[in-house]
């Protein structure tokens, strides 16, 4: 073997390691951040955390209850809101590729996928808070549910593209009405592609702040009531996480431990039934 | 005739019918969102546009108090943060890109790999800033003793690096599937002429993919703008012009998030508005600019 | 004398501009099997697709002329019920991914949220399984998912999944041509059988299959038909010059 031919070589190889250490430096962040919301936030966690709301500052104790509660109706109700409108405006991009309101419309869904979330929550604050003049929970829910719409249409579209056309025609050809092929059939069969789609959208939304910020804007008591306004876990985060008292720090460790648990689980939850629910052709 | 009677009624007709008249309202009901987030930021701008017009943009102070609103500083913030973040990520999302789409397209190291990177992308922007406020700050803080810069440890250098974190993962992955797209027959081509591996990357597969990087490099650009949350927490929140990359700043996100429910006069919510929408419209830009630029490679 | 279920009179398909089914006039009688052949791109398939109002599901395309079930236009008919009465079996096996075997056969029933006894049920799928020549090969694994049997007891269960629904026309589109030659085999009798129930048109590119299995044939050129005749006559005794050439296999 010559020289050169050794050079390029060697160049080729370290190259490569470079590359990877590179690569898996990105796991030093991730374990940091973990192992820091572990160390601090596992102390916190307890039965009495969960459910009781936060304690004046000077006193020791208190919980998260009211932000827990508030994150899940929030999040729960902008769900029911976004996933069947999406999951719909899914199945129209899908079917009707290339007519000019399906271009039209996937480019209004590019723009609410582009839009800053703390923009959506200006937005949301001119359309319903100032309107009904007062902050409150299901604003927060609709600015969330117009975060996840353009991920559940996307992943509906993209995942009802990829089934053959032959299920539709084979659905028609039964003398299916329409509605019920949709439903019965295509939905059904595309419905492990759907339900990522969903899951990963909650996931996003059940840890944004900003779009809150002006709509449920949060509230230091336990409420239910989607009209008044309403703690969840990453407002409390942000509202503690940057107040100058200690005991507030820990609670926000705390709550910061319980959502990157929820977060993360859902997550994983989402990658298992990907794995399982593939209906084979 | 039977099993018509049994299963076929004219009802069903009208929920067909009924049902598609919806899918085609939902389609519609984007374009209507999209549109009315565009109008709704506009109009309530107006106040802005009107007493303040270009001056808004070159403004350089901006004290509510004395009702004076130049966004300047802003602006200069969210694009030295930015690029910034930008600039600090791609080495490891180019890295990330080429070993998972080159070097390693399966296996487990390569999955563990992809993992890491998927939950990179999910942990929520709050926690970030927390974190970055509990961990980088004091960090940043020392390093600024060091070189001599007032240490106020939050500033534009640690929303960067915080931003940098953040935005790897979509780089990253787009990396990847673009890398992924290189047609084998090219790169065995390279390889039977005796290329090293080395020689088909850099000769090959990164001007093949040179485009979609860029784009991918738009995308993450665009996320950067828009990042409300992590940045507010350690940029330090401050209205003057940033004169080096460890004062303390404040970008368009995080002047709203900070500033919005506190603005009790007209001009100084129209003010914030506008921000917003200038926000709005550069992202969006930058999104469909390159998502066109993708699509297009994607279908060579 | 037989009667005519189904007759098509100067009957025009177009996709866009492409006029794909040129002027068509033609009588299928009852309990017949009709077969259409012709080289691909004759407009077979398109004309097939007509007659259950399948066509129209493409964007951009159109009809024009009469297409005739029992003296009644179905283009004037509510295309739902066109396709309850007409069913059809496609040319890759297509059962529903999701559903067993079992409620694949009753799909056309459950999908469409009619509620019927369960003793009803098992009748109706024992009896359309028997029909499809299927029922002994999978009595015991009715509740597994229909994809997980071979290509030819596929395309037996679409079959069985469209007879279940009492159609008085069966439209086959190339039902064999993803097929091996043993489930060929094993479809074209059981086409036999059906002829007892149901009216068949089947397209096929086959020849060999056309003069095996049909009572009449009929032959497309270029979205013409060019030539329709009882199955003997036409391939004893072609009228048409360009019949006889592909008979002879001059061109296909």
């Amino acid at each position: 073997m010559n020289k050169r031919l050794q050079l390029r070589l060697a160049t080729s190889k370290v190259f490569e390691y470079f590359i990877m250490l590179l690569a898996f430096l990105i796991t030093i962040p991730l374990f940091a951040i973990i192992y820091y919301v572990l160390k601090t936030g596992l102390s916190k966690l307890s039965w009495h955390f969960i459910t009781n709301i936060p304690k004046p500052v000077g006193e020791i104790g208190g919980g998260i209850a009211n932000a827990l509660a508030g994150s899940l109706l929030i999040v729960l109700v902008a769900a029911v809101i976004a996933v069947p409108i999406g999951i719909l405006c899914g199945v129209y991009l899908s079917e009707n590729r290339n007519s000019k309101l399906a271009y039209w419309s996937r480019l209004a869904v590019d723009v609410m996928q582009g839009t800053p979330s703390i923009v959506i929550g200006i937005v949301i604050y001119f359309w319903i808070v100032k309107p009904s003049g007062s902050f409150s929970a299901i604003s927060g829910s609709i600015a969330l549910a117009i975060m996840m719409l353009p991920i559940v249409i996307r992943s509906t579209e993209e995942t009802l593209k990829l089934l053959p056309s032959s299920l539709k025609e084979a659905g028609l050809a039964l003398g299916l009405p329409y509605h019920k092929v949709i439903l019965r059939v295509i939905i059904p069969c595309g419905i492990s592609g759907i339900l990522s789609g969903v899951m990963l959208a909650v996931a996003r939304i059940a840890g944004e702040t900003a779009p809150l910020l002006f709509t449920a804007f949060g509230n230091p008591y336990l409420t239910t009531n989607v009209l008044k306004p309403m703690q969840s876990l990453p407002l409390l985060i942000f509202n503690y996480a940057t107040s100058p008292y200690d005991e507030w720090h820990d609670l926000a460790w705390g709550a910061s431990l319980i959502l990157l648990i929820w977060v993360l689980l859902l997550n994983i939850t989402t990658k298992l039934i990907t794995r399982k629910w593939k209906v084979q052709f | 005739m039977d099993v018509v009677k049994k299963v076929f009624s004219y009802r069903k007709i009208r929920t067909e019918t009924a049902f598609k008249r919806f899918l085609v309202f939902t389609a519609i009901a984007m374009m209507v969102i999209a549109i009315a987030i565009f109008l709704t930021l506009v109009i309530h701008s107006i106040p802005s546009f009107q007493s303040l017009g270009t001056r808004y943009f070159f403004g350089t102070t901006w004290d509510p108090v004395s009702n004076v609103y130049g966004a300047l500083p802003f602006l200069l913030g969210t694009l030295i943060t930015s690029f910034l973040a930008l600039l600090i990520s791609i080495p490891f999302s180019y890295a990330i890109a080429i070993y998972l789409g080159e070097y390693q397209t399966k296996g487990w190291l390569s999955e563990l790999l992809k993992n890491i990177v998927e939950l990179v992308a999910a942990v929520p922007s709050v926690i970030y800033g927390f974190w970055a406020l509990v961990v980088l700050v004091p960090m940043v803080r020392s390093l600024e003793v060091k070189v001599g810069a007032a240490p106020y440890g939050v500033g534009i250098l640690t929303a960067s690096l915080v931003l940098a974190i953040m935005i790897i993962p979509y780089a990253a992955s787009l990396g990847r599937e673009l890398i992924r797209l290189v047609p084998s027959d090219l790169k065995e081509g390279a390889y039977s002429l005796g290329a090293t591996r080395f020689e088909v990357l850099r000769h090959v597969i990164l001007p093949q993919t040179k485009s979609g990087l860029f784009a991918g490099l738009l995308l993450s650009l665009g996320r950067a703008l828009g990042e409300t949350m992590a940045v507010t927490m350690v940029i330090g929140n401050t209205s003057i012009l940033p004169d080096s990359i460890f004062s303390p700043a404040n970008t368009m996100a995080s002047v709203i998030a900070n500033e919005f429910t506190e603005a009790d006069r007209t001009l100084y919510l129209s003010a914030l508005i506008e921000l917003g929408l200038v926000l709005f419209i550069v992202t969006v830009v930058i999104n469909i600019i390159g998502k066109l630029i993708i699509k297009r490679f994607s279908n060579e | 004398m037989e009667s005519a279920i189904l007759s098509s009179k100067n009957f025009n398909a177009y996709f866009g501009n492409n006029h794909v089914v040129k002027n068509v006039s033609m009588d299928i009688p009852k309990n017949n099997i009709v077969a259409v052949m012709g080289p691909s791109g004759c407009g077979k398939t398109t004309y097939l697709r007509c007659i259950n109002r399948m066509h129209e599901l493409i964007p951009g395309a159109k009809v024009e002329g009469k297409m005739l079930l029992h003296d009644k236009d179905i283009y004037s008919i509510n295309p739902i019920l066109v396709r309850l009465k007409i069913g059809m079996v496609f040319q890759r096996p297509n059962p529903f991914p999701n559903l067993s075997i079992y409620d694949n056969v009753i799909a056309g029933y459950k999908l469409n949220g009619f509620k019927i006894k369960k003793s009803e049920r098992d009748s109706i799928v024992e009896n359309s399984l028997i029909k499809a020549a299927l029922w002994n090969e999978v009595k015991d694994t009715l509740h597994k998912k229909g994809t997980f049997l071979s290509g030819g007891q596929q395309q037996r269960l679409c079959i069985a999944r469209a007879i279940a629904m009492e159609p008085e026309v069966l439209l086959m589109d190339e039902p064999t041509s993803a097929l091996d030659p043993i489930s060929t085999s094993s479809i074209e009798e059981l086409m036999h059988e059906l002829k007892k129930n149901f009216t068949l048109v089947i397209v096929t590119h086959n020849m060999q299959q056309a003069a095996r299995v049909s009572d009449k044939t009929a032959f497309f050129f270029l979205g013409e038909l060019v030539e329709y005749d009882d199955t003997r006559e036409m391939f004893i005794n072609p009228k048409d010059s360009r019949t006889q050439n592909y008979i002879t296999g001059r061109f296909s």
